[in-house]
Formats: structure tokens, C-alpha cells, sequence
């Protein structure tokens, strides 16, 4: 086991040269500027910015993150209604990031502190755990993530849950991330880089009719710094050639068809429903809630929940200065914000991009704030 | 934006830390003939005729009191043996041994940190010559608190602050080990391997960088809270330089690197107790490093960055695929939570 780490050929300095090199080679062939491709992953982000990746792209293209943070876009409205049912005596369960998520004047982690029952969970199979430890409470699971983490709530709902057991859905669907962009008429985004595991769930073949739609191609890629330079080579080499295709460069672990058991039960819980992302719009096909045959387990169908008496109606004037829609859109960058790295930081977090480690400006924060080397010394 | 409140972040060793002594601490400081408190240096220098007082304290808290590699005995000499080393003092004279402990605290466990304590002294060569003991009731504090204080005499002080453009930064061995041995007991993390603090007196490694490298010794610092990231972006700040990092160079175990990619934790962060980071003029690197190799404790040392003029107060990291800017830690690093 000793060594075999310094081994990984997916971080293979020569190798990431080389494909460097090409990249520089398809963009000065395409030979406008700048070309501009984005992916919709934090974890996309979280390599391009961890190991420098920007320093070592052409100058002519830009790499942008989309909305690939399901925490960033989980909207505070969804936020006030888990902290009103906090308020409101319930056991509220969730995954770590959402803890700090604003809402309109309270995030989960202000519920803990005045004395409401929060609790962090790492697997949705905990949040069940606890109702049946606490019989004679309303245990909520607060649950967000995309259809990855929504197949993890689907395979519980079907297995079977306490009758005191209930869901809050705050899951958001992939495929939506990129409709939003592809469809604002400021965008210049010319292709996309596809999460390796959503589509290992999905299936690449999911992107077909998006890339025939917009005349985009996209490209599924893993999360090696090498996954991604290959990644971003591909599609500069698609956009040179002007073929809106759909090209799987995380073949290790994607397949055409995806995962078929795993989206069976996606399918039996869930229903794709339209819904607003937090800074961004109201997205058509943005939202997985539960279907209406488990209402018995929607926390929404449940409770009444009064999201007046946590200060849903309420302003956040610092909130109003948060650009994090726009940034998630592509239209700017983290250091593009007034509020990043000042009032904005991860202990104080603003906004939502701020909270999560799949944000853009977490990430950008955490490395260095400032990564657009390209040229220094 | 000062909190009213002292937070845990505010022990960690990082930016937050830095702020609240420079806010409440540092209207302590007055002029001395020497390195006095307002350079915030590991220790103090006070000139006595031709030579220097050198002064440092330094208190411990850790949890587990007990670890892999090492315990809060061993920490608190080598500690305070270690700050007085990276001031140029390798000679310590005595040190001083403050002790206050709950009640209720198993006395089986004070003498084996009292053996412990022991052992390092006599591996430093530093004599225990005074001490205090104070025994605090029931959930006053947690368990033990040790608060060591050390003089030495040197003939010459080395600051932090000493780095100018193109001087070499050596690193005396792995980073990581310490933070990351601590956390996994800490936290019960349950991952398999070889994970043991690096905590040891680093005076003999010193006096081998020092004898070899002279006056081109320039600035030693060494990487505890806050890890070699912290450290760096002090020498680049009071120096008044740029450093560019060199991640390929930075040795870390295979345990350690693996421990850190699953926690989600860099290991440039992750506090060391037996490493110093050393800046040495350019034409005697390579001179320092073949010394600090022939030390035990010195086997895996590495050039591992360089002092630019750009950029002042900043470390950018070459991370062999790329460059970024380096963070200054904010505080003690946490594992991912997913």
C-alpha cells in the first residue's frame, strides 16, 4: 500500500503537459477569444482550483462552474421552511453544508442555537435511525443533493420508514443545471462539461437531446485533475469542429444507460417539478419532489409549516448585495463580488456559495482566492 | 467585524489568531534591546553584553492527552525547546515546568507525563529546574494543562523575518504527521496505518543547520498550529518577499497523504511537532541540506521553495500541474463532513 499514492497517473505532471499543450494547440485553432465552456460540478471546481488548473490554461479559454452546487441552489424559502420546522418542535435531519445555508433571516445552525433539534447527519439511513430512537417526535429529513443523493433517499422510502418519519425535499435534477445556462440569451458558453457521477447514476446517453437542443456538446468528465484537462481537450475539440455530440471521457465509470436499478427507484419516489434556484430563476425542470402517492411522507403535505414566524417575510440587505446567481450563471466570478473574502467568508457566510465545499466561492476562498495565475511569476 | 467573544478559532494558530493578539496583546509590548514582543517571533532576545538572552514559554492543552507517537509531556519540552531553537538558541540552559490539573485526574497518568517529560529534557539536554503545581476543581478545565518556560544562551539570534528575494526555504522533513496522529485519535476515525506524531526536540538538528550554514541562516520558523501553509505566509509577510511553494518537493507520508485525501484535509495545513522550516541564502542550500540529512531527524529535508520579489506577503503553491495562490489557514482544519 506504502507509495502507491505518489503513483496515481491521474495527477502525472507530464502527462498533464502534454495535454496542456494540446489544448493550447485546439484553441489557437479555433482562434477567437475567448472561448468559454463551462461545468457544472463542485467537485469539477474543487480540482481545477486545488491544483492550479487555471494557471495552466490557455489564455484564450475560460473554464467556468454553472450551477453544479445543490446546496448553492437550494432556495431560502426551502431554508425557512426547515427552520420553521424546527421552530415548530420537529427533529430536523440534514446533510452538514446545509447547516449555515441562509435562509431569509435564519439559517438551521441559528434554529440549533436558539434550542431547536438540528441534527447533521452523513446518510439519509441515520436520519430513519433517529426516528426510531425518538418515537414520539416528527423526525424531518431535510434532504438535499442532486439525483446521486436522491437515489439514497429513494432506496429508504421504498425500503420502509417509521410512521413519524417524514421528507422535506430539497433534491435538485441535474440536467436542469445546464438548461438554465444554455437557454439565457447573455450566456456565451459554447459547451459542457458533464459531472462523471450524476451520469454514472443517469447514463451519458441523458444528454443527447440537450445537445442536439442548443447545438452544444458535452462531455462527461471524472474528477482527476488529468479527467478534467482531458475533459476540457475533448470539448475544445468539439467546438472546433462545430459537432454538438455527446463524448464520455470518464468511461470507468459511465455508461450510455447509467445506473438502471438505481434510477428504477429514483423514478418510484420521485417526480421532476419546476421549481426556483436560489439567485438564478424559476427552473421548469429543476426540483425532484416525492411523488403524490408517498404525500403521506412529504413534510410539506404533513405540517403546516409557518415560515412568517421565522422571518420568511423579512429583508437581508447584505443578502441583496450577494451575487451568487449571477455567478453561478457564468456572468461573474467569485472575486467579481463586492461582499467575497470581506463580509462573505466561510465562517460568515452571505451567500450560499459561500457555505457549501461544492460552492464556487468556498472553493475559490479556500484556494487562494485568487487563481487566475496565468503568467505569473 | 471583531467578534466580542474568543472562539476556538482563535488558538488554531491561523489569520484569526494572529488578529486577536495583535488587537489585545500586543499593547503589552515595550521597546527591549533586542527581539521583544512586538515581532512576534517564537521567543524572545535580549541582548546581555556580546551574546542573548533567549527567552519563550509556551502552554499546552491536547486531546488526546495520550497519542500515537508521543504525549502532552513530550509536547510541552519540546515545545518550548523548539522555539528557542528556531531563535538560534540550541543550547537550552533550563526550563521551567508549570502544571494544573483537574481533580479527579488518575495520578498513574501524571507520572507517566512526568516520565515523559523526563525523557525529552534529558533528550534535549534541557534540565527541568523549577516548577508550579496547581490542582482546579471538577470541570474547571479538562483534565491537564502544562505550561513550560525556557532560556538559553546564543551568540547569534535568528529571526523569522530575515528572507529576501532568492533565498532558498528548506524543509526539515515530513509535514502532517502530528495533526493528522492527533486527529484520528481524536475524532476515533478508525482508518488503518502508521500514523505517529513527529513531536521531538529539534536543538541537535538545529546546531547542524546553523554550524553548516552560519550567518546564511537567515529565518526558522517551525510548522506547528496552522501547519507549514501558516508558517510560510509569516517569513512572506514579516520578510516582506513572495514564496513560491513547491508541492511536488513537500515530503509527506504515504499515511499521511492518504489520511488527508480521505478526510478532505491539506496536509500543508496539519500542525507538525518536529519540524522547522528553515531560509537559508542561496549559495549555502545545498550545504544546510547535506547537514540537516546527516541528522537523524533530518533524513527526508527538502528545498522546497524559493523567496521571490513579487508579490510580497503572498505564497503561491506550484502544484506541478499548476500554480495557485496558497490560503492563509484560518483555523484548525476540520474533516469533511461529505
Amino acid at each position: 500500500m506504502a507509495g502507491s499514492f505518489e503513483e496515481l497517473k491521474f495527477r502525472d505532471p507530464a502527462r498533464a503537459r502534454a495535454l496542456t499543450d494540446a489544448l493550447q494547440r485546439e484553441v489557437d485553432l479555433i482562434g477567437r477569444k475567448p472561448v468559454s465552456v463551462m461545468h457544472v460540478c463542485g467537485s469539477h471546481e474543487q480540482a481545477i482550483a486545488r491544483f492550479g488548473l487555471r494557471a495552466a490554461f490557455p489564455r484564450e479559454l475560460d473554464v467556468i462552474m454553472g450551477p453544479g452546487c445543490p446546496v448553492c441552489v437550494t432556495d431560502t424559502p426551502e431554508v425557512d421552511e426547515a427552520v420553521a420546522l424546527a421552530a415548530q418542535g420537529a427533529r430536523v435531519c440534514t446533510y452538514g453544508d446545509m447547516l449555515r445555508l441562509p435562509g431569509t433571516s435564519r439559517s438551521l445552525a441559528d434554529a440549533q442555537a436558539d434550542g431547536g433539534k438540528v441534527e447533521v447527519i452523513y446518510s439519509v439511513v441515520q436520519a430513519v435511525e433517529l426516528a426510531q430512537k425518538h418515537p414520539a417526535e416528527q423526525v424531518v429529513f431535510f434532504a438535499s443533493g442532486f439525483e446521486t443523493t436522491a437515489v439514497a433517499t429513494a432506496a429508504v422510502v421504498l425500503a420502509g420508514v417509521p410512521e413519524n418519519f417524514s421528507i422535506l425535499s430539497s433534491h435538485k435534477y441535474v440536467p436542469a443545471a445546464m438548461d438554465v445556462v444554455a437557454e439565457m440569451k447573455e450566456t456565451s458558453i459554447e459547451g459542457f462539461i458533464a459531472a462523471g457521477h450524476a451520469a454514472a447514476i443517469t447514463g451519458w446517453g441523458i444528454f443527447e437531446p440537450f445537445a442536439a437542443r442548443t447545438h452544444r456538446p458535452v462531455v462527461v468528465a471524472g474528477f482527476e485533475p488529468l479527467d478534467v484537462l482531458a475533459a476540457v481537450l475533448e470539448l475544445t475539440r468539439l467546438i472546433r469542429l462545430g459537432r454538438a455530440e455527446v463524448v464520455n471521457c470518464y468511461p470507468r465509470c459511465v455508461s450510455r444507460d447509467g445506473n438502471r436499478p438505481a434510477l428504477d427507484k429514483l423514478w418510484k419516489v420521485f417526480d421532476v417539478v419546476g421549481g426556483v434556484w436560489r439567485g438564478i430563476a424559476m427552473v421548469p425542470r429543476g426540483n425532484l419532489d416525492l411523488k403524490p402517492e408517498w404525500d403521506r411522507l412529504n413534510a410539506r403535505r404533513r405540517f403546516r409549516i409557518d415560515t412568517a414566524a421565522v422571518g420568511g417575510s423579512d429583508r437581508n440587505l447584505l443578502a441583496e448585495q450577494c451575487i451568487c446567481g449571477t455567478i453561478m450563471t457564468g456572468l461573474a466570478k467569485p472575486s467579481d463580488c463586492a461582499l467575497f473574502g470581506k463580509e462573505c467568508r466561510p465562517e460568515t457566510p452571505v451567500g450560499a456559495c459561500m457555505v457549501s465545499s461544492e460552492g464556487s466561492c468556498k472553493i475559490w476562498h479556500v484556494y487562494g482566492g485568487h487563481p487566475d495565475l496565468r503568467g505569473a511569476a | 467585524m471583531a467578534s466580542d467573544k474568543v472562539g476556538m478559532k482563535h488558538g488554531a494558530g491561523g489569520r484569526a489568531m494572529r488578529s486577536l493578539i495583535e488587537d489585545v496583546f500586543l499593547q503589552l509590548a515595550t521597546p527591549v534591546d533586542g527581539i521583544g514582543l512586538s515581532a512576534l517571533d517564537d521567543g524572545a532576545a535580549i541582548r546581555l553584553g556580546d551574546r542573548w538572552l533567549v527567552v519563550t514559554t509556551d502552554s499546552h492543552v491536547v486531546h488526546p492527552i495520550f497519542f500515537p507517537g508521543g504525549d502532552i509531556g513530550r509536547l510541552s519540552v519540546c515545545g518550548t525547546v523548539n522555539d528557542l531553537a528556531m531563535m538560534g538558541a540550541t543550547e537550552p540552559l533550563a526550563l521551567t515546568c508549570a502544571v494544573i490539573i483537574e481533580e479527579g485526574f488518575a495520578r498513574a497518568d501524571l507520572e507517566r507525563i512526568r516520565d515523559s517529560i523526563l525523557a525529552a529534557s534529558r533528550e534535549a539536554g534541557a534540565p527541568i529546574v523549577t516548577g508550579d503545581t496547581k490542582v482546579m476543581g471538577r470541570g474547571e478545565l479538562d483534565g491537564i494543562i502544562l505550561n513550560t518556560a525556557g532560556v538559553a544562551l546564543a551568540d547569534r539570534v535568528v529571526s523569522d523575518a530575515g528572507l529576501r528575494a532568492g533565498d532558498r526555504i528548506i524543509l526539515t522533513g515530513t509535514v502532517g504527521d502530528h495533526g493528522m496522529a492527533v486527529m484520528m485519535k481524536r475524532h476515533d476515525l478508525g482508518l488503518q496505518g502508521d500514523l505517529r506524531s513527529d513531536v521531538a526536540p529539534l536543538n541537535g538538528l538545529v546546531r547542524e543547520a546553523l554550524r553548516a550554514g552560519g550567518g546564511d541562516v537567515v529565518a526558522m520558523k517551525d510548522p506547528t498550529r496552522g501547519g507549514l501553509a501558516s508558517v510560510l505566509h509569516e517569513m512572506a509577510d514579516k520578510g516582506k518577499v513572495g514564496i513560491v511553494l513547491d508541492e511536488t518537493a513537500v515530503p509527506v507520508s504515504p499515511e499521511v497523504r492518504a489520511a488527508c485525501e480521505v478526510l478532505g484535509i491539506d496536509p500543508l495545513v496539519v500542525a507538525n511537532e518536529g519540524k522547522a522550516v528553515i531560509g537559508v541564502r542561496p549559495g549555502a542550500a545545498d550545504r544546510v541540506l547535506a547537514a540537516l540529512r546527516s541528522h537523524a531527524l533530518g533524513r527526508r529535508a527538502a528545498i522546497v521553495g524559493t523567496a521571490i520579489a513579487e508579490r510580497p506577503g503572498q505564497v503561491i503553491l506550484d502544484t506541478g500541474l499548476g500554480r495557485r495562490m496558497l490560503a492563509e489557514p484560518e483555523g484548525e482544519p476540520l474533516p469533511r463532513i461529505c
